[in-house]
Order: structure tokens, then sequence, then C-alpha cells
């Protein structure tokens, strides 16, 4: 028996609701493991890709070095990449801070900010800690994606509709109610 | 009795009445024409540019053409069909559009000619640009984050209502809505009930404590594309007899 195409899924700048939302294709999941196996993905906790996959999943934009890295490496591992989700294709809600400079942002994530005990006034330095960006950005503005499915999240019946088409060879058409940006 | 002469739109003859733009005699013959700016209430003013057709192969907006007699229309082209999507791209990346939170999804024409034209995620790289709100007026939120410059409260204000509470101010890049007051919407004389906060096609102009009444599921563009509804009163067959 041929080995069956791996799906790998990651979430960036996301808040893993569209991960929820392809939990939520509910029993059809059994038919999906019967057509895929997961590779790198919170799903099978995989943190290392094992090899191609078919199909990478993106939720989330990037808004730190750590997501670059990792959604160019999913574009390396990967035949066909998939924005899933409005913070993959536009930023999201994580862009909400794009309209203000970084500096504003952590003065009031780290020191002005209601709830802060901060005495020291430091920021948050640990070297382990991945950088963050000027701005949020959309994937499709870091590195080539192919699909872009819309929704926050993209509904069961986009996710399902999409991945079953993609894996069985056919085009991806998506009817007029699958096509939602809220 | 005006007097009436045929012109052709996508093949098709349409009747049209001296004095009708394109759109309308369109409208009249269910033949449905993409638009943003125009509102069947509201004198047309060509600022989107969504309804472009080809007139005898020259591009004009048909919202504000008067229909004439003989003239060739294209409306449903590959290529216009393309020129309305990005148009449509440009006013979602010139913005700050976020779909998920916005009162008027589900019920917004931006949104809904996204969804008739199945865009998926726009070929132009988002502005992030900085606009201001106001919140000053108890009854009416301005959040210019979602404007897409229509003019449709512009000219709601001075036609509907007999007022002059929105105009433009600045141009090019910067142009914004501004209200007829020193900086707030709460010290002009508009009022809640104002048909100018009616006709906005965004969530730019929102009644407070209004949002999210219709369910979602039930909302105007949940089912039916933008436009439908044109289509559907006047079935295209009834045209060519």
């Amino acid at each position: 028996m041929a080995a069956k195409p791996k799906v790998a899924t990651a979430s960036l700048a996301g808040c893993f609701g569209c991960h929820m939302s392809i939990l939520d294709i509910d029993e059809r999941i059994l038919d999906l493991i019967e057509l895929i196996d997961f590779d790198k993905s919170p799903i099978d906790d995989l943190k290392e890709f094992t090899g191609r996959c078919a199909i990478g999943l993106i939720e989330g934009g990037c808004c730190n070095e750590e997501n670059v890295r990792n959604l160019i490496e999913f574009r390396k591992h990967c035949d066909l990449l998939i924005s899933v989700g409005e913070c993959a294709i536009c930023g999201g809600i994580p862009a909400l801070r794009n309209t203000l400079p970084l500096q504003e942002c952590f003065d009031e994530a780290y020191k002005h900010g209601p709830t802060v005990y901060n005495p020291s006034g430091q920021y948050p330095n640990d070297p382990d800690l991945p950088l963050i960006l000027n701005k949020v950005y959309p994937c499709h503005e870091v590195v080539k994606i192919d699909y872009h499915l819309q929704g926050c999240p993209p509904s069961a019946d986009t996710i399902w509709a999409a991945l079953t088409a993609l894996l069985t060879g056919k085009p991806v058409q998506l009817p007029y109610e699958l096509i939602k940006y809220d | 009795m005006s007097e009436t002469f045929d012109f052709t739109l996508d093949g098709a003859t349409v009747t049209a009445q001296s004095g009708e733009t394109i759109m309308q005699a369109a409208d009249r013959a269910g033949i449905y024409i993409p638009r943003l700016c125009a509102h069947k209430e509201l004198h047309p003013f060509g600022a989107c540019r969504i309804c472009t057709v080809l007139v005898n192969g020259r591009p004009q907006s048909s919202c504000t053409q008067p229909a004439a007699p003989g003239i060739v229309v294209e409306n449903d082209t590959e290529a216009l069909r393309n020129v309305r999507k990005s148009l449509v791209e440009m006013l979602f990346v010139e913005g700050n559009h976020y779909c998920m939170f916005c009162e008027k999804s589900g019920l917004c024409e931006l949104q809904a000619l996204g969804y008739r034209f199945g865009l998926l995620a726009p070929r132009y790289p988002y502005q992030f640009p900085k606009r201001e709100m106001d919140a000053s007026h108890p009854d009416i939120f301005v959040d210019r984050n979602r404007c897409v410059q229509c003019a449709r409260c512009v000219r709601a204000s001075r036609e509907l209502d007999h007022k002059t509470v929105f105009e433009f101010s600045g141009r090019g890049a910067h142009k914004a809505i501004a209200v007829n007051a020193d900086a707030r919407l709460a010290d002009t004389d508009v009022n809640g009930t104002d048909r100018a906060i009616d006709v906005c096609p965004v969530g730019c102009l929102l009644r407070k404590r209004y949002g999210f009444r219709t369910p979602i599921g039930q909302r105007k563009y949940d089912h039916q594309p933008i436009g439908s509804d044109i289509e559907a009163g006047h079935p295209p067959a009834a045209v060519n007899g």
C-alpha cells in the first residue's frame, strides 16, 4: 500500500481557533486519517518534520522571527501551503498593533498598562525569546501561499471541502456560503 | 410619457428611458452591475469605479454614464470582473477592515462584493493606515478605519437629511471623511435617525447599541450574493422580448 500523503499544521500568531475548527470536522476526522497522516503539527505534537508533506496548513500571521523561520520551513517541506483564517491572510487581531509604533506597544504591555507591576521598567529580554517584528505580516507577504481559506475561523465545512478536494486531486471550488470573512 | 430607446448590454437588448443611466436601465432589466458608491436614493457620484463597464469599447462608470440609443455595453466579462475584483482588493488593503469583529459583517456591501467575486486574498500588500475614530456622539460611531470614501453619507446628509454633516477633507492618500464641526461628530446637528447613517455600505458609520442584532446565518449576505435581488426581481429572459 502506498504511503498516505502527509499534512503538517502550524499555529503562528493565531489563537488556535483555526485548529479547533479543523477538529470541528467531528467524525469526519476518521475519514481524514484514512486519507492522510499528520506530520509536524500540534494535533499529534510532532515537533519536527519527518519528511515531505503534501499540504501545510498555516494558522496565524508572522509577528516574530520564530514565526518567519517556521513559515519558511513549512514552505520548504510542503508541496502546497494553505493560509487558514484571517490572521494568516491579513494579520488579523494581532495586526491591530500595526498602526502603532512598536515602542508604544511595549510601553503599554510592560510599563503603563493598568494591570502591570514592573518597578524596574525592564522589557522581557531573555535570549530565548524570539524577537518581535516591527509589524505583523500576512503569510503571503513572507512566502508563496498556494490557497487561502477565509474565515475567523474558516468553518469545518470549508476546511473539509478544501482538504478533500486537494487530496483527491481536484481544484478547490468553494461554494458561496463557504467563503466568509468572519 | 418619456421617450424610450434600445441599447445592447452583454448581447441582450435593453430598453432605457431618456435620462436614465446605464445602471438604472440595467437594474430594471434585471441585470446586475456590481457597485459600491451608487445608491438608488442618491445622485450618482462615480467614486468607486466598481460599476465600470465598456461603452463602445471605452471604460465608463455605469452609475454616471447616461444610456444612449444603440450603444454596445460590456458588463460581465472576464476582464471587467478582474478590474472590479482588484478595486475591491485595493479597498480592503487601503483601510483596516477587520470583518471578524465588525458589527456590519454579513450586512456590509464591501464584504459582500468580496464574497460575490470569490475574493480569497488581496494581491496587494496591506497598508495598515492610521485612521481616526470618533465615538463622541451618544448614538453614532464614526470608524474611519472602515471608510471606503464612497461619499454616500456626504450625499445623503445633503439630499435626504437636508443638512451638511459630512464632507471630505484632505486629498489623495490623506482624504478622509470630516464632520461639520471643529472636531467632533457630537458638535454637529447630526441625529441618530439621519439617513446618512443608514446608507453607509460598510461599518464606518454605525448606530450605537444596534450591533449584532441579526444572528449569524440570517444576515443579508449570509446565503444570497449581493445583487441577487436585482437579478431575481426581473428575470433576464424578459429583457430580450
